[in-house]
């Protein structure tokens, strides 16, 4: 929106008139009504479950649903270890949740791996194979964190433009809904990652902290 | 509280029980002082079912079975050799030469059982089997026929090791999956490339 639209906005709701638009309406609904899927892999499940109970009470966010279906949820909270025999699993219920679709990344596990990140079986991050859009460290992270990782993901959806380069993919007809589910290989998950969600080891910052 | 067997006892009975078995202790040098018995594989079975059948000793309850991943082990050690050595005038001499003898030891794999009584409130006997080699003679009896309980440990012990249990009534991988090639829990696993992280300094 312009400078001098929203300008006028404020200037109207002085005098008494809300004005909005159709952009705003729209995120506004969306962020107060995402439903997570039921879903979780370890311990971190039991501290997005504590989440949802009457002490922290996600439900003040509009998040109180937890689907049972992966078609009438909006948000994966990817909650523990995901191992690489669970991975193929965990990317599978992501390809079947509809669009517009988020993902919390919650815990060391389900971001990098964690203390299990030198193991045969564990998958070192989920990001490598479904775009995360807010990752929350902590072993567990307590609900806390969960609900500021939420917090956080209200945020970008209620900055996402609905027209124009920048919004999101959702809106772009030709970028995918669908990502490749990995395959058990010999040695391991095959391909070991997405090179289009993930990046390839060359430009990866992490390989900078190293 | 369960009463402590001692190992050799154990051994005694086995090798009177058994016909043909023989028992060598391990001993474990900790303060727990839980010696083990190594038996020999073919003889398995039969002490298995000795020592679950025996009125004295019913070791009615396997709680635990694992696996031991030993390494060839290489061996160097300098000898003395006499040889007869050229002088620089021509002459052959007799000299006492130092040689590097080197000797390889085959590793081998190994399944450790931990056995109670419940019925007779002691314990634990410690079993352990050796296979031939790492690599083609990997076969051990299965003794879940004798412990229905070592059933899944038996299984998790070939998924991870690669010992094979003969009898077993349902030997698949438990925790890989069934295309998985390769044996994590040993020693000279070597994960996928792509996952190998080293620290790079950066320049």
């Amino acid at each position: 929106m312009a400078d001098d639209l929203k300008e006028l906005k404020i200037e109207l709701s002085k005098n008494g008139i809300f004005t909005t638009t159709l952009e705003e309406l729209y995120n506004w609904g969306r962020k107060n009504s995402v439903w997570p899927l039921t879903f979780g892999l370890a311990c971190c499940a039991i501290e997005m479950i504590a989440t949802t109970m009457a002490r922290y009470d996600l439900a003040r966010f509009g998040a109180e649903v937890f689907r049972p279906s992966p078609r009438q949820a909006d948000l994966i909270i990817v909650s523990g270890t995901v191992t690489k025999k669970m991975a193929p699993q965990v990317v599978r219920l992501y390809n079947q949740m509809p669009e517009p679709k988020y993902v919390i990344a919650m815990g060391a596990c389900a971001i990098s791996g964690g203390p299990f990140r030198d193991g045969y079986n564990v998958l070192k991050g989920i990001d490598r194979y479904i775009p995360v859009d807010v990752h929350i460290p902590g072993c567990p992270p307590r609900p806390e964190a969960l609900i500021h990782a939420f917090m956080t993901l209200q945020k970008k959806i209620d900055q996402q433009a609905l027209t124009g380069e920048s919004r999101p993919r959702h809106l772009h007809a030709d970028l995918p809904s669908e990502f490749p589910v990995p395959a058990y290989g010999d040695h391991g998950l095959e391909p070991p990652a997405n090179p289009d969600v993930f990046p390839a080891r060359a430009d990866n910052p992490l390989k900078v902290l190293q | 509280m369960m009463a402590l067997l001692p190992a050799e006892d154990v051994k005694g009975k086995i090798e009177a029980g058994v016909p043909g078995a023989s028992v060598t202790v391990i001993q474990n040098g900790s303060p727990s002082g839980q010696h083990s018995l190594l038996l020999h594989a073919e003889h398995g079975r039969a002490v298995a079912e000795f020592l679950r059948n025996d009125p004295e000793l019913k070791m009615d309850f396997c709680s635990n079975v694992t696996g031991v991943d030993w390494l060839d082990t290489d061996a160097s050690e300098k000898i003395k050799v006499k040889k007869m050595v050229a002088g620089p005038d021509g002459t052959q001499t007799e000299q006492e030469v130092d040689e590097v003898r080197k000797t390889r030891t085959p590793g081998y794999l190994e399944a450790v059982y931990h056995l109670f009584s419940i019925e007779k409130k002691h314990g634990p006997v410690i079993l352990r089997m050796r296979t031939g080699n790492r690599t083609d003679q990997t076969h051990l009896p299965s003794l879940t026929p004798v412990w229905r309980s070592a059933e899944f440990q038996e299984r998790e012990v070939f998924d991870l090791y690669g010992i094979v249990f003969d009898e077993h009534p349902d030997l698949r991988r438990i925790l890989m999956w069934d295309g998985f090639k390769d044996y994590p829990m040993r020693k000279d696993y070597v994960p996928p490339a792509d996952e190998v992280e080293t620290a790079e300094v950066n320049p």
